[in-house]
């Protein structure tokens, strides 16, 4: 049903059309709209049977999430930056153990400096955890990847992060399908765990592994994560068959046939970014468009087929890997290992810094025109850079660099100055 | 099944399992029924209190709960010497997942078997003193806030045993640790330190807290079957000596239980709803040094560079125990 409607509301409605059994909340900006939809239809018995625990940490979500999904039951939390950091042992353990819990990352930025802001730090920095992670465009597709990724998550018994761009997606009002409760019951069958912890059926879970076994349970979450590179685009058909519409996926590309020029990017931002390329289009350049769906499994094949008629590309990434560069872009670069093809890294939207068409197109173009260094930081005030880094070389007791860098730009002269 | 020909050889012992008893009154432990959750084979030490205290306290709650028992242990010796791979000693639906978070995980487990409608199946997590007092108090103190319906057994040895004896906020004072050295001035742990996790349970108003040692077993499985008969949050600490992070005989662990009881240094004692219901009192006064000499980590406190004034600290800390829980039978009382 069409609706119009927060992109945090969508999503706990999908999540409640999952039927989940236990879901275990603790607020952070910017998933709490989330789990307080959830919270609210669980008191108000709209969602049964299903228990709504209000925990003291994310580090006790995603371990109540642990008991509850070795336990039977569908687990699902939301959590964003600091919080994921804050659960990361249990993220781990979760994928080590094989349950299937899905959670949803308001993706945001990590501090120091604390921000609320959007970026994809946070997801990004569980990268080798162990957990599946697709990043949704829009707020249908989140709608949408929630649905698709219970059933993935089942069918393989691995965890799997549901990323959407924190405020950008989850705080916007805007036009969404709300699937109906038959259609999401005929694509998501109840919950069949592999492994269960049964009183009919004594098991251990969690035992201690030397190096006689460890390597190969580790092993079996590469190989899930291989039989995801198949699973995934099926499960996006089947979806299709039974809601309609073009959903999820590992990759979808946008004006690529005859591209010399490719943009790669996750996210939201891939809307402002074919905004740009139609722009870009009307004025005759040949310019397209890679967005990355399943960041992991991370697609290498399809990735790779999908530059391969290119002359070069622009990986756009809102994360930074601090003393080498991008972190997509590294994966990027991985799937077109001997094509020659000329690759450039641009980190944009740092912190929720703004990634604007105008700057979107100048960028391309420089790109286009093969004039772009190797990493770009895109939109970044050199001057604030420079003079704190100068400060820093004349006084050995130069303060807190974020502080200094903001009384530069006259915001809290007012206050401290 | 179960009820054994009297041997009145046991007559006036304090014997597990007296046979003099009627069926009903009888020990967990000493019926053929008992559940053997954590069975023989695993790697414990010689004279390991922790084991025998997990044997008697989950059988007990397997008894009461008619075997339909799940268990969620934290990191430690317990899940160490319990299941290395490919082994398991545990009879019963068990999983670990982290130092810090039994508690949690078991809250999981009750809300799964809550909403699947399986209200016959109990929770139980259970932890050394290390992952209940320090790394899982947080998990601990949530689960307990929210009276969530989950027995924790603490089996509190006083140190980080598996790790090499280190520190924890259960270590007592002047107590040798890997961490707190007999060195220097003030040799061993410090005074005025660490946590009283039984009495800040009870702060949180939860319906059921006790504390229990090996020496007692009886008692011990006392305390899990009253447990395992109510619902919400409830917490055991059960005192279970380890020969290897005390340097005491292997032979000992139950003797050292006794007289850390009976010296007032571990005030025996269970709870409701924040108020103490009843206390173990002390039948035999012993002076702290009977619990403390026999003990390698407390030797720096003996001898010729002895340090008679931190026994004098100890015994006022006996001394304040047995006042503050009643501990002792006054006269005319």
């Amino acid at each position: 049903m069409l609706k119009q409607t927060e992109g945090s509301k969508a999503v706990a409605e999908a999540i409640a059309l999952c039927r989940p059994e236990v879901i275990c909340a603790y607020p952070i900006s910017p998933q709490t709209h989330i789990v307080e939809a959830l919270g609210e239809m669980v008191k108000a018995g709209n969602l049964t049977p299903c228990e709504f625990i209000n925990v003291e940490s994310e580090f006790a979500a995603m371990s109540v999430a642990i008991g509850a999904s070795a336990a039977g039951a569908r687990s699902y939390t939301a959590t964003a930056s600091q919080g994921l950091l804050f659960m990361v042992e249990a993220v781990y353990n979760a994928a080590g153990l094989g349950l299937p819990i899905v959670m949803t990352v308001a993706n945001r930025a990590i501090g120091a400096p604390i921000n609320i802001w959007n970026d994809h730090s946070d997801s990004l920095s569980q990268r080798d955890s162990g957990w599946m992670q697709l990043f949704a465009e829009t707020n249908q597709e989140a709608v949408d990847l929630h649905i698709q990724a219970f059933r993935l998550a089942e069918e393989l018994s691995m965890p799997i992060m549901v990323c959407m761009d924190g405020f950008i997606l989850t705080h916007a009002f805007e036009r969404i399908d709300i699937p109906e409760q038959n259609q999401v019951d005929s694509y998501l069958p109840p919950f069949d765990p592999r492994q269960v912890l049964d009183p009919a059926e004594p098991v251990s879970i969690g035992a201690m592994v030397g190096p006689e076994a460890f390597m190969e349970v580790k092993y079996l979450a590469h190989a899930k994560q291989m039989q995801a590179i198949e699973r995934i685009p099926v499960l996006a058909a089947e979806f299709k068959q039974i809601f309609g519409r073009d959903s999820g996926g590992l990759i979808r590309t946008y004006c690529s046939e005859d591209a010399e020029t490719m943009v790669i990017a996750m996210g939201s931002v891939l809307g402002t970014i074919k905004d740009t390329v139609d722009e870009m289009r009307a004025e005759g350049h040949k310019i397209g468009v890679l967005g990355i769906i399943s960041y992991r499994p991370f697609p290498l094949e399809q990735v790779r087929a999908a530059l391969s008629s290119c002359k070069r590309f622009v990986v756009l990434e809102k994360s930074l890997a601090v003393g080498m560069g991008g972190i997509v872009a590294t994966d990027v670069r991985m799937a077109v290992t001997g094509s020659g093809l000329k690759g450039y890294t641009a980190i944009a939207g740092l912190g929720g810094r703004p990634i604007t068409r105008a700057t979107l197109h100048k960028l391309f173009l420089q790109a286009e025109q093969e004039l772009l260094p190797p990493v770009t930081f895109v939109d970044l005030d050199w001057e604030a850079v420079n003079k704190q880094l100068t400060r820093e070389q004349q006084t050995r007791r130069s303060g807190p660099a974020a502080e200094n860098m903001l009384h530069d730009k006259g915001l809290i002269s007012a206050k401290f100055g | 099944m179960g009820f054994q020909p009297v041997k009145f050889y046991q007559t006036g012992t304090f014997t597990i399992g007296n046979r003099l008893l009627e069926p009903d009154e009888r020990s967990v432990q000493s019926g053929q029924a008992r559940s053997n959750s954590i069975n023989s084979g695993h790697r414990a030490c010689q004279g390991c209190g922790e084991a025998l205290g997990a044997r008697y306290a989950i059988d007990a709650a397997m008894a009461e709960s008619k075997g339909q028992l799940i268990a969620a242990n934290a990191t430690g010796c317990l899940e160490v010497f319990s299941t290395p791979y490919p082994e398991s000693s545990w009879q019963l639906p068990w999983i670990h997942s982290l130092f810090g978070n039994a508690p949690a995980v078991a809250t999981g487990i009750a809300a799964a078997m809550k909403v699947k409608g399986k209200t016959e199946v109990r929770v139980v997590a259970q932890g050394g003193d290390g992952g209940t007092t320090d790394i899982g108090f947080g998990c601990l103190s949530g689960m307990f806030e929210r009276n969530d319906d989950v027995l924790y057994l603490c089996y509190d040895n006083q140190a980080y045993m598996n790790t090499g004896v280190q520190r924890s906020s259960a270590t007592p004072p002047a107590a040798r640790t890997a961490t707190t050295m007999p060195v220097g001035p003030n040799p061993g742990n410090a005074f005025g330190q660490g946590k009283n996790v039984p009495e800040i349970a009870m702060a949180h108003g939860i319906p059921y807290v006790a504390t229990a040692t090996v020496a007692d077993l009886r008692d011990l499985e006392y305390k899990v079957r009253r447990a395992m008969k109510m619902h919400g949050a409830r917490y055991i600490q059960i005192f279970v000596p380890c020969p290897l992070g005390w340097g005491t005989a292997s032979s000992d662990t139950i003797r050292m239980a006794r007289l850390a009881k009976e010296s007032g240094m571990f005030p025996v004692f269970e709870a409701e709803h924040g108020e103490v219901v009843g206390v173990s009192k002390i039948r035999h006064k012993i002076p702290v040094e009977e619990y403390l000499q026999p003990q390698k980590r407390f030797a720096h406190l003996f001898g010729t560079n002895g340090h008679p004034e931190m026994v004098t600290r100890m015994q006022a800390i006996a001394d304040r125990n047995i006042r503050k829980y009643g501990l002792l039978d006054e006269e005319g009382c």
